[in-house]
């Protein structure tokens, strides 16, 4: 592929500021040539003359492939120290905006999720342990349970003395061996090897992962039971097959990483697997329209669910995927009522592989606050257990995952996460399709870099990780089974949150 | 202290959120005709709606107290009853009163306490101010005021019925089937939040207009703000609510043609403004500079009745159903088709109107006119 | 008589019937072989022809509800009636006659397959029509499409034919087409239509695939191809496969 450049459509000479500087350690730089074949976007290059490896220092994402895979330790990169006037409202990323709109007079794009400063409410809240009056348990020793089931449940069981038969009829239930499932990540968004990974790990750990918006590559039909097929408003690759194999279908109303728009694939990242599974042609945008065509109301969300229902016998769990939004509780609500088996909630920083830049760091709330007053809501109503939570957007370990969990969730997404754990260095330029890692891109050449077994062999890891931590953590509070944490604020404090925010979350100072 | 507000959308949300089925049949000979079909086309219908909202407006129903102002009042207790009575025969000459007959064992969700009074207004109103207002103001003043009661129908020869269960069952609890009129609207709801109260589900009525809605208006801050201006307490916290009192601004006190007022909810988009001859252009812009902050932004689907009128609009940009019908006198609008095959399996014309354009079916006057001359389409 | 099969057979009588049981009764007669259904008096049951895993035909009388043949494959389907809402959504193959009219969101997502209303639809009918390979869908309609017909159209044929010649009276149409192509019978304005969207006269090669669809069309609802193809046609297309290429900026 011919060397790639930053996109940049217009002849105006540009006044953005380098970035990132590559510091090369001439002594360790042993000229082999791995950063200029590693990097994405051609940053380091051979000059002919001189027989010496350069960088062009304006092009660098500080995505630190080449650092990571230079023999020698040659590499670094750093910001470049480059000193505006100090000022609190005019920020260099502020500045930096309006030039790249100056020269575009485009919508400016980024990627992955929200950077800005916005409360992590997950750290503000802190856990319990279990002393003198309850003994903490040891998971070493003792048996702890981390299996959820996702989907409906009813209000109530009518069992047959007799036969001991259950004659409640029950909604299909998902089981997951641990309460982590992979978010949707659209193939096209991200490579066919990273799916394939996605696919293999969440087998072999017990859980899902979500096909995303791009439909399902044919060859990962394998995987079925362990996939959430994704409608979302393209209805890309969504056929009769399609539904037939998943687990569970989800419906994508919105993402955290941008409510209220839909989606567009660049005609450059849909290549030929891309094309075939999405059913369009190779080369053309892939644009999902901002709504469902056929759900502008609640009771059309309603007509929708029960069309997936009828078309797979009511055989899997219909979920709902919605950005956290204000008056997240009572949507979340509609969406339970409108026949919903889960409600998914992203929240502010979700990531994804592209969106308006002005959009994914201005709108949506945090998770944390969703989740509690949706949890809430739904007990409030009495309808809690109609539909399992799913909620997602910025989870980065197993501590926000037991808070969640504490928080009212049933289970948790992660995409960011797992992305981090096979090799991404969230420098935000997915959008460009031209990720060094192999990961956010459908060009052959840089997605050939992820090796599917390696990947799996990672995530697995993670997910084993975070699982050993979490029954840690239960067993510290004295909990040896998941469903004795969901919804228990009681085991939680707050430390550093206003009298409103601990209202909302439902938990106590702490100290308290 | 009871508060209406609170029962309505006891979570504080920025409003209730609902949506529906809706439809509306009136004859245009005036002659008066049973519900049966009404009902079984709501019911037919059933999916849309959730079962906690129901209601039905009906016209030309109390031929033998028709000049007399039929208020149907809901309570929550009996002290609450009492109190609203007082001040009910302290503001007006009250001619008849009665418990609204229901049928108890009908499908319904605990039903409050039911009656209906017929009153005039005599001499009770202020010098120089209609009877109409005089009504309005008493009627807000117990729907704001701090006892369990609500008035949820105040016009002459009309009357709605409404509570929470699905359309159908609560016809049933009302006998509706009793009943006859010459215009019958009707309403099944789909609200988020299960606190759902008999004043909450739809028409939302307030002297003889009467409003049923499918969908969800989010320019409702801006809408309410302006509407507050005015002196109207949007207690209710709903969409439809809102619409109901900006019909009332715009008809009855600014007295603008309906057509007109249709323009002002449905605004046409500039584009389109821009393309008009010059008085019809100057006209919009006015029209868009004075009310656009009651442009109904996001899907509806309307169906507004008032003495002898059905009025049907849609959001500019159509984002809800409506399909329209006729059949001889009979002018049908509907979410959905199949609803109105159930009354009339044959049809003259069937149709789904434009966004933004109001249909508009009058009862003639006693001179013989088509239907077609009476339809603004 | 030797050599011919009888085609199995059943009627339904649909009065009354929620839509659950209707369908289920629907599946159940396809496994059991059944090749052809009649339903009688069908008013508003939902989803009808949804998750029929063989290419059956069935005869809708009455007013079928809303998402006919949503997600079906390979049906023929022949309303005698109206169709209401949603008619055709995400369809992947199979056809649809309606001797009528059709609501609003007329074959959303469709991406293979045919769908013939013998009169007008209403709003968004075609929007993101997709195609790929040889799963190319089309839909004819004998009246006229209300706005935003074809919107974000990415693949495969529509035809709008205002047979009566009322005019066509949609705007917005094809607002953000990058694929796919419309037919139109008679006149349209330029205002009427997307930015993304071009004009221009049928090609002969384009003209005569055309003439063979609507002859299909035309026998369907009994009518006379010539008056059809006697007026004259215009092509709409897209400007671009990428019409949101300047939209941003990286």
């Amino acid at each position: 592929m011919a060397s790639p450049k930053l996109c940049r459509r217009t002849q105006l000479k540009t006044y953005l500021p380098t970035k990132f500087i590559v510091e090369r350690d001439q002594d360790r730089c042993i000229q082999c040539g791995v950063c200029i074949r590693q990097c994405g976007w051609g940053v380091h290059e051979l000059d002919e003359e001189d027989g010496v490896v350069r960088s062009h220092d304006e092009l660098c994402r500080a995505c630190h492939r080449c650092v990571s895979f230079c023999p020698t330790g040659a590499l670094n990169i750093r910001e470049n120290t480059l000193s505006y006037r100090r000022n609190a409202n005019w920020r260099g990323e502020v500045i930096e905006d309006i030039l790249r709109q100056a020269e575009s007079g485009g919508i400016l794009l980024t990627g992955m999720g929200n950077d800005k400063e916005y409360p992590i409410y997950w750290d503000h809240l802190l856990l319990n342990a279990s002393q003198v009056t309850n003994p903490s348990i040891d998971p070493l020793r003792e048996p702890m349970e981390l299996r959820t089931y996702l989907g409906a449940k009813p209000d109530g069981l009518e069992v047959d003395p007799r036969t001991l038969e259950v004659k409640t009829p029950l909604s299909s239930q998902v089981g997951l061996e641990v309460p982590i499932m992979f978010s949707a990540m659209s193939f096209g968004a991200i490579s066919f090897n990273v799916h394939e990974a996605l696919a293999r790990a969440a087998t072999e750990a017990g859980t899902l992962y979500n096909t995303g918006e791009g439909g399902l590559d044919r060859r990962l039909y394998g995987y079925g039971d362990h996939t959430i097929v994704q409608v979302a408003s393209g209805r890309f690759g969504v056929h009769q097959d399609y539904l037939d194999v998943g687990r569970a279908i989800e419906i994508k109303i919105g993402q955290g990483a941008k409510p209220g728009i839909g989606g567009h694939l660049p005609g450059e990242k849909v290549s030929a697997d891309v094309a075939a599974t999405r059913m369009i042609p190779r080369g053309t945008d892939a644009l999902s329209p901002a709504p469902h065509h056929d759900i502008y109301s609640i009771e059309d969300l309603a007509q929708l669910i029960y069309a997936l229902k009828e078309a797979t016998n009511y055989s899997k769990p219909v979920g709902v995927k919605i950005a956290a939004v204000h008056n997240a509780a009572a949507i979340a609500s509609g969406v339970v009522r409108a026949g919903a088996d889960y409600v998914a909630l992203d929240g502010l920083r979700g990531a994804t592989g592209a969106a308006p830049k002005v959009i994914r760091d201005n709108v949506g709330i945090p998770i944390e606050l969703a989740l509690a007053s949706v949890d809430r809501r739904l007990r409030q109503e009495g309808i809690r257990n109609r539909a399992s939570i799913v909620v997602g957007g910025g989870i980065r370990n197993s501590g926000d995952v037991i808070k969640a969990i504490a928080l009212g969730a049933d289970v948790v997404y992660i995409a960011t996460a797992a992305l981090i754990a096979i090799g991404c260095h969230v420098c935000q330029s997915c959008h460009t399709g031209r990720c060094s890692w192999g990961i956010s891109t459908t060009d052959p050449y840089l997605a050939k870099r992820i090796n599917p077994d390696i990947a799996t062999r990672r995530l697995v890891n993670l997910l084993r990780g975070w699982s050993l931590e979490i029954k840690e953590m239960l067993g510290g509070m004295g909990i040896n089974a998941l469903e004795s944490l969901r919804g228990n604020r009681l085991h939680l404090r707050a430390v550093g949150l206003t009298e409103a925010e601990m209202n909302i979350l439902g938990v106590r100072p702490a100290g308290s | 202290m009871f508060d209406n507000q609170m029962r309505a959308n006891p979570y504080g949300d920025d409003k209730v959120m609902a949506a529906c089925s809706i439809f509306g049949m009136i004859d245009t000979s005036g002659k008066r005709v049973g519900g049966q079909g009404v009902i079984r086309a709501i019911a037919n219908m059933h999916d849309r709606s959730n079962g906690l909202g129901g209601g039905f407006g009906i016209y030309g129903l109390y031929p033998e107290l028709s000049e007399q102002y039929a208020l149907h009042v809901m309570y929550g207790d009996r002290a609450s009853q009492r109190a609203v009575e007082e001040y009910l025969r302290e503001s007006f000459d009250v001619v008849h009163e009665e418990e609204i007959p229901c049928r108890r064992q009908a499908r319904v969700h605990k039903p409050p306490l039911l009656r209906r009074y017929f009153v005039d207004v005599g001499s009770h109103a202020a010098f120089g101010q209609g009877d109409d207002d005089y009504v309005v103001q008493r009627v807000m003043e117990i729907n704001g005021g701090s006892h369990d009661a609500f008035v949820f129908s105040s016009g002459k020869d009309m009357g709605v019925f409404k509570g929470v269960g699905y359309p159908e069952d609560v016809a049933d609890f009302f006998r509706l089937d009793e009943y006859q009129g010459y215009l019958w609207t009707a309403h099944g709801r789909f609200p988020t939040n299960s606190q759902a109260w008999w004043g909450g589900a739809h028409p939302f009525s307030l002297l003889d207009l009467t409003v049923v809605h499918n969908g969800e208006i989010s320019s409702y801050g801006s809408n309410k703000a302006y509407l507050e201006m005015y002196d109207y307490q949007c207690t209710l916290q709903t969409d439809t609510e809102v619409i109901a009192y900006a019909l009332d601004l715009l008809l009855r006190r600014h007295r603008l043609p309906i057509e007109l007022a249709a323009k002002v909810l449905a605004a046409p988009l500039w584009s389109e403004i821009d393309r008009l001859e010059p008085r019809e252009r100057a006209l919009y812009i006015a029209m868009r500079q004075t009310y656009g902050s009651l442009l109904m932004n996001g899907p509806f689907t309307i169906i507004v009745a008032r003495q002898g009128e059905m009025i049907g609009l849609t959001d500019r940009i159509r984002l809800r159903p409506l399909t329209a019908a006729i059949k001889d006198d009979l002018f049908f609008l509907s979410s959905e088709e199949s609803a109105i095959r159930l009354i009339s399996p044959d049809l003259d014309r069937i149709w789904t109107p434009l966004g933004g354009e109001p249909l508009v079916a009058r009862v003639r006057s006693r001179e013989a006119a088509g239907l077609e001359e009476a339809l603004v389409a | 008589m030797a050599g011919i099969t009888a085609t199995k057979t059943l009627t339904i009588d649909a009065a009354g019937v929620y839509y659950r049981e209707l369908n289920a009764r629907l599946r159940e007669a396809t496994e059991q072989g059944y090749e052809r259904i009649e339903l009688y008096n069908v008013n508003g049951q939902r989803y009808i022809g949804t998750n029929l895993r063989r290419p059956v035909e069935i005869v809708i009388h009455g007013t079928p509800g809303n998402d006919l043949a949503a997600f079906a494959d390979g049906l023929r389907i022949t309303v005698h009636g109206n169709a209401q809402d949603g008619c055709g959504n995400t369809m992947n193959g199979g056809e649809i006659v309606i001797h009528g009219r059709a609501g609003d969101i007329l074959g959303y997502s469709m991406r293979g397959g045919r769908i013939f209303v013998r009169d007008d639809v209403g709003y968004r009918a075609a929007i993101h029509m997709k195609e790929y390979g040889d799963q190319k869908p089309v839909i004819v309609v004998g009246g006229s499409a209300q706005h935003f017909v074809g919107e974000y159209m990415a693949g495969g044929t529509l035809v709008l034919l205002d047979l009566e010649g009322r005019g066509h009276q949609a705007e917005a149409l094809g607002t953000g087409m990058h694929g796919g192509l419309i037919y139109i019978r008679g006149h349209i304005d330029k205002r009427q239509l997307g930015r993304e969207v071009g004009v221009e006269e049928p090609s002969p090669e384009e003209f005569a695939g055309l003439r063979a669809l609507l002859a299909d069309y035309a026998q369907r609802f009994d009518l006379d191809l010539d008056a059809i193809v006697s007026q004259p046609f215009l092509k709409l297309y897209p400007q671009s496969l990428r019409p949101y290429g300047r939209l941003y900026a990286y």
